[in-house]
């Protein structure tokens, strides 16, 4: 195999990496502020990447374009259900907030399924087969379009973090519960707020992601993992830890479907994430577990 | 043995116990086939349950990925009988030896290196999906293309080779759930299940008091993964076919462990009340679809979501702890709530 292939697969994954990173994202804000696992994460992916496929069949409306309105459609399903559901659970033990989540789950994964049917369904861009040649090296034009993407939402998303002012009193109900709850935030909206945003990335994610990958219903449980995995792996709650997560997942499956079979490829990313739960439990870039 | 067994049990709780018994025994004689093979399915659920409630109602340890035990068990006695002619009851030890060893390495990974809560859910699942990728590709039990055992026409039951009619699955399976229901209700007030029960409740206590949790944690787990194979043993000898991304689903996992979240966790009838309660209620919702036409597939699925959904918010302990208030068989059936 001539040393371009490697190159070319390699940038693929990076690509995609940022995706899964910016979908990792969700789940890392959501765990981090709230304390809940999403179990949901990748049932929320393909929601929003079902809007993304109905908007184009039926209005020919790009998902690039559409990732923005598909964010903010996400926001709003992610601040009622943490309203709603999600609220009266955070001091219930963990197993019973999990099972919520898995409840919630199996109705988005299956209510998708009895909606749009089991057969996969795709988004054929005018861009589709477009690529770039940047010496030898042959880059596809969706994926670099969908890389670019996710990592403008993730730059949005920190800057808000870092500069807001409500980003700042979010990261404070992160870091100190009762503090925030003594200087006066209202604790059960500011969480409402961040499981927004948490669905939101995984929003733009979605609707980023369906340039590259089609849409069954079964996507949901496959990508929930992957979001954990990569998660697990970069350091829960580290936000870069999140996108640095994703794109080494991004890479590691690229890889394995090169050298091994393509179907085997999410044995690695299992393979990864058992390694990192063995050897350093936090993730890359988390802090030590307590 | 039995005397210490049944001390402290209520009388009129045995009373009940032996009715239960009596009517599941006689049950075939009484129902047609279709009802026998919805009860073969609730009893599975049932004994399952019972095994992963070792694990998380005993012991604290939530496992989302008990269909790795259930896959090991069937694929190790079906690939033992297909290949080697070995019968089921020679192939379950080694299916339960198997399955025992896989508990232990995810055991041993997690709680030696302090993996507990969603992180252990988590890696239950990468397990199992690990096991459901791997097996696609394991050509010696036919990969995705699906493992069959040989099917006849069987007039006569043969218990030795579990081949037969449901009649005989549904007594082997009673057999399973009787002795499981038993043998949870000893380790529950042995010294082991009251330092499981203190690991639940509070680790870092536990600890304090100089309870070796790690080693109650595996002693849990290897309980549990070695009772869970003789129901992927029954599964394969009863359904006859094989798929991994059918045995090692994460569906098949969450199955497992609803019946016990809605009959109550850590309690000894909450794996059976749920398994009854879930499975009849999906049968019957089953049945009424198809009669109105609306059988999509998904319907069943998302009733399951609903009713997880509304016993996880109204009922946080499952129903059996109210229903037991109401038997008044609360005494030592319960752990504190």
């Amino acid at each position: 195999m001539p040393a371009e292939i490697y190159l070319n697969v390699a940038i693929s994954g990076l690509l995609t990496g940022l995706v899964y990173g910016l979908m990792a994202l969700g789940l890392s804000v959501i765990f981090g502020v709230v304390r809940v696992v999403n179990f949901a994460h990748g049932e929320m992916m393909t929601v929003a990447m079902y809007v993304a496929v109905v908007l184009f069949a039926q209005l020919g409306l790009d998902p690039l374009l559409m990732m923005l309105p598909i964010a903010a459609l996400l926001f709003a399903v992610g601040y009622a259900m943490q309203m709603a559901l999600i609220n009266p659970f955070i001091a219930r033990p963990e197993h019973s907030q999990f099972m919520l989540m898995v409840a919630v789950a199996i109705i988005l994964v299956n209510g998708l399924l009895i909606v749009f049917g089991p057969d996969a369904q795709t988004v054929q861009t005018s861009y589709a087969f477009d690529s770039f040649a940047v010496g030898p090296v042959i880059v596809d034009a969706t994926k670099l379009y969908a890389g670019l993407a996710a990592i403008l939402v993730a730059a949005a998303l920190f800057a808000f973090f870092q500069f807001a002012p409500l980003g700042k009193a979010i990261r404070a109900c992160a870091d100190n519960y009762t503090g925030a709850l003594v200087v006066g935030l209202d604790v059960k909206r500011l969480y409402a707020l961040s499981f927004g945003l948490g669905a939101a990335c995984v929003g733009a994610a979605g609707a980023i992601i369906v340039l590259i990958v089609d849409v069954t219903p079964p996507l949901g449980p496959a990508y929930t993992l992957l979001a954990f995995i990569i998660v697990i792996t970069g350091g829960l709650g580290s936000m870069p830890g999140a996108l640095l997560g994703g794109i080494l997942i991004g890479l590691t499956e690229a890889m394995a479907g090169l050298f091994f079979t393509p179907s085997a490829k999410s044995m690695f990313a299992f393979a990864i994430l058992v390694l990192v739960l063995l050897f350093r439990p936090q993730g890359i870039m988390g802090k030590r577990l307590t | 043995m039995i005397a210490r067994l049944l001390h402290g049990v209520p009388r009129h709780a045995l009373l009940l116990l032996a009715g239960l018994l009596a009517i599941l025994v006689a049950a075939p004689i009484f129902a047609d086939d279709y009802l026998v093979t919805v009860l073969i399915l609730i009893l599975y659920f049932a004994y399952t349950g019972q095994a992963w409630n070792i694990l998380m109602g005993f012991a604290g340890q939530l496992s989302l990925g008990h269909a790795l035990f259930v896959g090991l068990g069937a694929y190790t006695s079906a690939a033992l009988y297909v290949h080697f002619g070995i019968g089921p009851w020679i192939g379950m030890p080694v299916a339960i030896l198997i399955s025992v060893a896989c508990g232990a390495i995810i055991g041993f990974l997690a709680f030696r290196f302090g993996v507990g809560g969603v992180y252990f859910a988590i890696l239950t699942i990468a397990f199992c999906e690990f096991t459901r990728i791997g097996f696609d590709h394991f050509d010696w039990v036919a990969g995705s293309s699906g493992l069959f055992l040989p099917v006849a026409n069987y007039t006569r039951n043969d218990l030795i080779n579990l081949r037969g009619q449901p009649v005989m699955f549904y007594y082997v399976i009673l057999a399973l759930t009787v002795a499981a229901f038993v043998m949870c209700h000893a380790l529950l007030r042995s010294r082991v299940g009251y330092y499981w029960q203190a690991i639940r409740e509070d680790e870092a206590a536990a600890r304090s008091l100089g309870i070796s949790t790690f080693r109650y944690k595996m002693i849990a787990i290897v309980i549990s993964s070695g009772m869970t194979a003789p129901a992927g043993v029954f599964y394969a000898f009863y359904y006859n076919n094989l798929f991994p991304e059918q045995t090692f689903f994460i569906l098949r996992s969450i199955e497992i462990i609803l019946g016990p979240i809605i009959g109550g966790v850590g309690t000894l009838f909450g794996p059976v009340i749920g398994a009854f309660l879930l499975t009849g209620l999906s049968e019957a919702l089953q049945e009424l679809l198809t009669a109105y036409g609306l059988d999509t597939p998904g319907a069943k699925r998302v009733f399951y979501g609903v009713c997880l959904l509304v016993v996880v918010m109204v009922l946080p302990n499952g129903i059996w702890p109210p229903i037991a208030r109401l038997l008044r068989l609360d005494r030592r059936e319960t752990p504190e709530t």
